[in-house]
């Protein structure tokens, strides 16, 4: 047997970040700006949408038209390398919990399919506790993030409107595209009974920004990744500008095992595995950055133990792995008769939707204490795996060219039931806002580990009345709205206590937080308000495991504000050698 | 300016913006070449390792027998037939497609396999011929019995569900390949400005865009 052995690797970094997605790349590009040695290990390979995308095939490019497989679950096109499941990557769930966790393997992580919605948390999203009672405050207001989030704006380029809402702030925004037919009706509609429809916010270029990325061409295929670089996905806007500074070493396939950390306590680096060649290797760092995903981090931070740090790294609080929240999520979809028949032109857009509604109501008159935004889609969209699925169901339902129809059907009816039809779909999704309970984590599964021989997750996460009665509000809501249209509804509405009215299941949404919370008390925090460990002042984490809450907002463009601010501390204090 | 002279501007003036629109289209275009062509897609075309063998495994298998693929065959024309807008389900190459796709998804291989058998049995004790070799006059006979859920028989729920998957199957291969998407006139994935809702449309569902969006949005020229 051969001696086990450890490659250290030679050259010494300023910086190891861990995680390339969008805390990642953007603290890769803030510290390699600032002229630093920066390391990012990323697990998985590397991945340029210039080169690698999917973008502009067409449906019968794909022997599959597009379906889904485990390495690509949001269709055989989409521009994110692995998901719920990773061949030797197991993870675990409590009996009788749910969580699905949807993990990246790529440069840039899931921000290269990523929906591109790109909203600031407002003051009330960082001060909730104050306002029901429930959860922890931030340490940090919307003042501390707000000249972040609008170098964000500038730096990556977003499209919204200034509207003037307390708690969806106004941004520096490019201007956004004009709503579509059926966003138009959605407007309509819901407009009609008290709910506003605006301008979405996507970080799509709708003008050009710099010479590095184009211009948005309007396909509508953000989740395949842009060639252009007209959307963010931090690969192409992020990593590729780092390392063009020649400061930042990639690693990819770099799968990280365990924070080193010296006698005192310090971090000194991260251990590794190769996942192509299998062998161990250590790369040292004076400070070390977790952006590996909120649950890779906590994941990573409870494997380095130590004398020092018993209970894992940064974990004196005991709270790292708790916490956990998603988005919440429910949806209804049905047609609109109207739209049956309808004239053919080119509604592309941009990859998503061009108007969206924000959190309207007061909670205080509700009884669940946080909100939800809606998400719509619809329209002739690219025909792909799925398309015509279930016309059983509804052709008989229809007045197809005023006629009425026996459901199902063969022959040149059916076919023209199916061109009559195409275009005339939508739907509407919420995301409304969790409570980060501590009773709701992951932690160190004692008895299994993934194909590296790194422990793995078990997470047991549960949801409470205040999420379902949220998802029963919206799928009233959505009926409503539907109703108004004049739409009919062919899924979701028949949603109700058995289905806990259609909620997902944690984790479903992707946007999980809350593992690696930062406070100002460092018995009930991992992190101070800087993003740095109070047990070990050289280690930060930087993605969403540093929420303390995440509002009813996508998370993306809190997590690369918050970045930025840690990255630009971390580059300040070691100009006064406190690192 | 006389009757003659306003003439001409206007037709200047149309010229001039058309040739305006032209070199706004043609930096479409140059963007198109920039995007289409300039970046080589790389080597696997941007497939995982694990994508590339998985598509090797799937394309060294054969699911279906002969006769099972001429019965799909037979099925999927009748679904969907050549009309005056396309041609048929086989000759869109939809019965390669469900070979390929109950390879993926492994899931539907029983019940395909379960519904074509169903299907020749029922066809044996009618007509004493599987369904392939049956008159057409029967095959459409077997297909009534089993293509209205609402209506269908009891005894032929098996044929019904079976049906159901074969329709769906046909229409979303149909409908995904280059002649169904010619069919179905979608007119996108390409490079191009999105200027909205035409007006004709607009005025169809008597909707108009407010003066906020026009002033807020990207508009492109709306009426070229």
């Amino acid at each position: 047997m051969e001696d086990f052995q450890v490659k250290k690797k030679v050259k010494k970094y300023d910086a190891v970040i861990v995680g390339s997605g969008a805390g990642g790349g953007m603290a890769a590009y803030v510290l390699a700006n600032a002229g630093l040695k920066v390391c990012l290990l990323e697990a998985g390979a590397m991945y340029d949408p210039a080169t690698d995308s999917a973008q502009l095939k067409n449906p019968w490019e794909s022997p599959r038209r597009g379906a889904s497989t485990k390495f690509r679950p949001f269709g055989d096109f989409d521009g994110c390398y692995w998901g719920w499941e990773i061949d030797g990557e197991p993870y675990t769930k409590a009996e009788g919990t749910e969580w699905d966790w949807w993990r990246a393997r790529m440069l840039g992580g899931r921000t290269n399919h990523w929906g591109r919605i790109s909203l600031r948390f407002g003051p009330k999203d960082f001060k909730h506790k104050s306002i029901d009672g429930l959860g922890e405050d931030w340490p940090i207001g919307y003042e501390d993030v707000k000249p972040y989030y609008d170098k964000v704006d500038r730096l990556i380029g977003v499209f919204g409107t200034n509207e003037g809402l307390e708690d969806e702030p106004d941004g520096i925004f490019l201007p956004p595209p004009l709503p579509r037919l059926h966003e138009l009706m959605i407007k309509k509609a819901a407009t009609g009974i008290g709910i506003p429809v605006i301008p979405s916010r996507l970080s799509v270029l709708t003008k050009k920004i710099n010479d590095e990325r184009g211009q948005c061409f309007y396909c509508a295929q953000c989740g395949r990744s842009c060639k252009a670089y007209a959307d963010f996905s931090s690969s192409s806007c992020l990593v590729k500008p780092a390392v063009a500074t020649g400061n930042v070493d990639v690693i990819p396939h770099a799968m990280a095992r365990e924070v080193l950390t010296n006698a005192e306590g310090t971090a000194t680096g991260v251990s590794y595995v190769d996942t192509l060649d299998m062998l161990d290797y250590q790369v040292d760092g004076r400070v070390v950055i977790l952006a590996a995903s909120a649950c890779e981090s906590a994941r990573l931070l409870l494997n380095s133990v130590s004398q020092r740090h018993p209970n894992g790294l940064a974990n004196s609080s005991d709270v790292v792995g708790k916490y956990l929240h998603d988005s919440t999520g429910a949806a209804v979809g049905g047609v609109l008769p109207q739209l049956m028949g309808r004239k053919r032109y080119n509604e592309d857009g941009v990859g998503g939707m061009h108007v969206y509604t924000p959190w309207w109501l007061d909670n205080k008159k509700l009884d669940f204490p946080r909100g939800y935004h809606i998400e719509y889609w619809g329209g002739m969209q690219q025909p792909a795996y799925g398309f015509g699925w279930g016309i059983e169901n509804l052709n008989g339902k229809m007045q197809v060219h005023g006629k009425t129809k026996e459901a199902g059907g063969y022959g040149k009816s059916l076919k023209d039931d199916y061109r009559f039809m195409y275009g005339a779909s939508v739907g509407m999704a919420g995301r409304g806002e969790a409570i980060a309970f501590e009773s709701n984590y992951c932690e160190i599964d004692p008895n299994v580990v993934d194909k590296y021989g790194i422990p793995v997750l078990r997470f047991n996460v549960k949801y409470s009345d205040y999420e379902i009665n949220q998802a029963k509000h919206m799928n009233e809501t959505f009926k409503e709205i539907m109703h108004e249209m004049g739409a009919v509804i062919t899924w979701g509405g028949d949603a109700g206590p058995h289905n806990n009215w259609g909620l997902e299941n944690p984790g479903k949404i992707i946007h999980e937080a809350g593992t690696v919370r930062m406070g100002n008390d460092p018995k009930k925090s991992a992190l101070n308000k800087y993003s740095q460990a109070h047990d070990c002042k050289n280690l930060f984490c930087v993605d969403g495991g540093q929420f303390v809450s995440q509002g009813d907002k996508n998370i993306t463009w809190t997590i690369m504000a918050l970045s930025m601010r840690a990255s630009e501390y971390i580059v300040d204090q070691m100009k006064k050698q406190n690192l | 300016m006389d009757r003659r002279e306003s003439f001409k501007a206007i037709v200047l003036g149309t010229v001039s913006s058309v040739l305006l629109l032209e070199s706004c289209d043609t930096k479409t275009d140059e963007q198109v070449v920039q995007v289409i062509d300039k970046p080589d897609a790389s080597a696997t075309d941007g497939r995982m390792p694990e994508e590339v063998a998985r598509l090797k495994e799937i394309k060294s298998k054969t699911f279906f027998t002969e006769q099972e693929m001429a019965t799909i065959t037979v099925l999927s024309d009748i679904i969907i037939p050549e009309d005056e807008v396309s041609g048929s389900a086989s000759e869109a190459g939809v019965p390669d497609f469900i070979e390929f796709i109950v390879k993926d998804k492994p899931e539907l291989q029983t019940p395909m396999r379960s519904g074509l058998k169903w299907l020749d049995i029922q066809c044996l004790n009618r007509f004493e011929k599987p369904f392939k070799d049956c008159k057409q006059r029967q095959q459409l006979e077997m297909v009534d019995a089993v293509a209205y859920p609402e209506k269908a028989k009891p005894e032929m729920k098996k044929g019904v569900s079976f049906f159901n998957l074969m329709r769906n199957l046909t229409a979303t291969g149909f409908f995904t390949s280059e002649m169904g998407v010619k069919d179905l006139d979608y007119q996108g994935n390409r490079p191009n400005q999105w200027k909205g809702v035409p007006e004709d449309v607009l005025k169809q569902y008597k909707l108009a865009y407010t003066e906020k969006e026009l002033r807020e949005c990207v508009t492109f020229d709306r009426t070229a």
